[in-house]
């Protein structure tokens, strides 16, 4: 692909791009006349909506670990088990790559997410110098790909209940914790959605014009 | 050959860095990437979206599978179970978790079905060399946007997790909904990967 000049961006060209079908407009210009996306040359709320649900989304994680996702009753006794309680559950089952998948999805992930997010929110503002603005964009993307994979607790514990109904020896609810893990996880999705990556590439190397 | 004032409607600019190009269509196993950062800007692939049309309606096809029979059959002293995707789906609606029973609903089965439906909308009449239909933009903007809130595939994962955690209690049965739903999650991230949406968006312009 032919560079108009070379590393011009669209705002020093005086235009405004879309980010969803890559088409330019003149700077100013509200909607996509192709897509019709909303029109931003930079979202300068972008971080402001990154941190904010990014809070959401730690607020909902505390009740989420906290609180039982999964009460298994057992002949009239109730069994209350939280995330971590369920990954431990699966290794003593011997279930050790299941177990492994479980804690990958719902806590590293999670935890990792969390951190990853407000390390480059925090380093778009600063001008860096170790590191790249093509590290903070390939962990951005990493986040937005994997952040999902997060949910798969939830279902597991919607399948759970919905199959062991069926007799009075065993029955499985949801707890509540079930509610919470989930809206973090879309919290965290949102959070991420609302980097504007080209806040990233912008401090790295300041646009030539004026 | 390049004007110093190039008319916009030939520029481009990387959705990632910014970086403005003019528009030149890459050639049909090509890919086109930013020079700045990499990212993947057009990657259109001869027949694709005959392609991605064709995947879309067997995913759809199996969809309706999915929904109808059951999911999964359990076994345990001499009692047998029987769940639905549906039943998964409204497990959540007792002990007063109808809200998430009705968010699971919209991950699973609901987004699915709509991004398949949209993109069946946007790619029919462009397959069969017309215009596309009114409002197609939108429909394609709307299927591309909620693309990360589509988790049929995530959810066949918490299946397999699940078995495993019921694997002692009972004997766990594939239902043919079972097969379906896991085909329809395959298609839908292969119809996913075959998609090039900035193309098509070139595409949906000319049309
Ligand atoms: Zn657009
Ligand atoms: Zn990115
Ligand atoms: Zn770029």
């Amino acid at each position: 692909m032919a560079h108009s000049q070379s590393l011009l961006t669209a705002r020093a060209a005086g235009l405004v791009a879309c980010r969803h079908c890559t088409h330019v407009w003149p700077a100013g210009t509200r909607t996509c006349g192709v897509c019709g996306s909303a029109l931003s040359s930079r979202s300068h709320d972008s971080l402001q909506r990154v941190w904010a649900w990014w809070c959401a989304g730690i607020i909902a994680y505390i009740p989420a670990n906290l609180f039982p996702m999964m009460k298994t009753d057992m002949l009239g006794s109730e069994m209350a088990s939280t995330i971590l309680g369920g990954v431990v559950e699966l290794v003593q089952h011997h279930a050790y790559f299941v177990a492994f998948v479980v804690f990958f999805a719902s806590i590293c992930i999670p935890l990792a997410k969390f951190m990853a997010i407000a390390w480059i929110a925090v380093a778009i503002r600063r001008p860096r110098g170790s590191v790249s603005a093509h590290q903070l964009h390939r962990v951005h993307d990493v986040v937005e790909f994997i952040g999902r994979w997060s949910m798969i607790d939830v279902f597991v514990v919607a399948i759970l209940s919905a199959l062991v109904q069926f007799s009075v020896v065993v029955s499985i609810h949801p707890g509540i914790a079930a509610v919470s893990f989930a809206a973090s996880v879309g919290f965290t999705m949102l959070s991420a959605q609302a980097l504007d990556p080209r806040l990233i590439y912008d401090a790295s190397e300041q646009p030539r014009h004026e | 050959m390049s004007s110093r004032h190039p008319d916009p409607a030939e520029l481009v600019a990387c959705p990632t860095c910014d970086a403005l190009y003019r528009f030149a269509p890459p050639g049909p196993r090509q890919t086109a990437s930013c020079a700045r950062c990499g990212t993947v800007l057009f990657a259109p692939r001869p027949g694709a979206i005959r392609t991605v049309l064709a995947l879309a309606l067997a995913a759809l096809a199996l969809m309706t599978i999915a929904l109808d029979y059951p999911f999964l059959t359990m076994n345990a002293n001499g009692l047998t179970a029987q769940a639905s995707v549906i039943d998964a789906v409204s497990s959540y609606a007792v002990d007063d978790m109808a809200p998430l029973s009705l968010a699971i609903a919209v991950l699973i089965l609901l987004l699915p079905t709509l991004r398949l439906l949209l993109l069946v909308y946007v790619t029919l009449p462009l397959v069969f060399g017309g215009r596309a239909w009114p409002g197609a933009r939108t429909a394609f903007r709307l299927n591309v946007q909620l693309r990360p809130w589509s988790m049929a595939e995530i959810f066949m994962v918490g299946v397999a997790v699940a078995m495993v955690k019921v694997a002692d209690l009972a004997t766990i049965s594939f239902g043919p909904a079972f097969w379906a739903f896991a085909a329809v999650a395959l298609l839908l991230a292969a119809k996913d990967a075959v998609t090039c949406e900035r193309t098509l968006w070139h595409i949906l312009r000319a049309s």
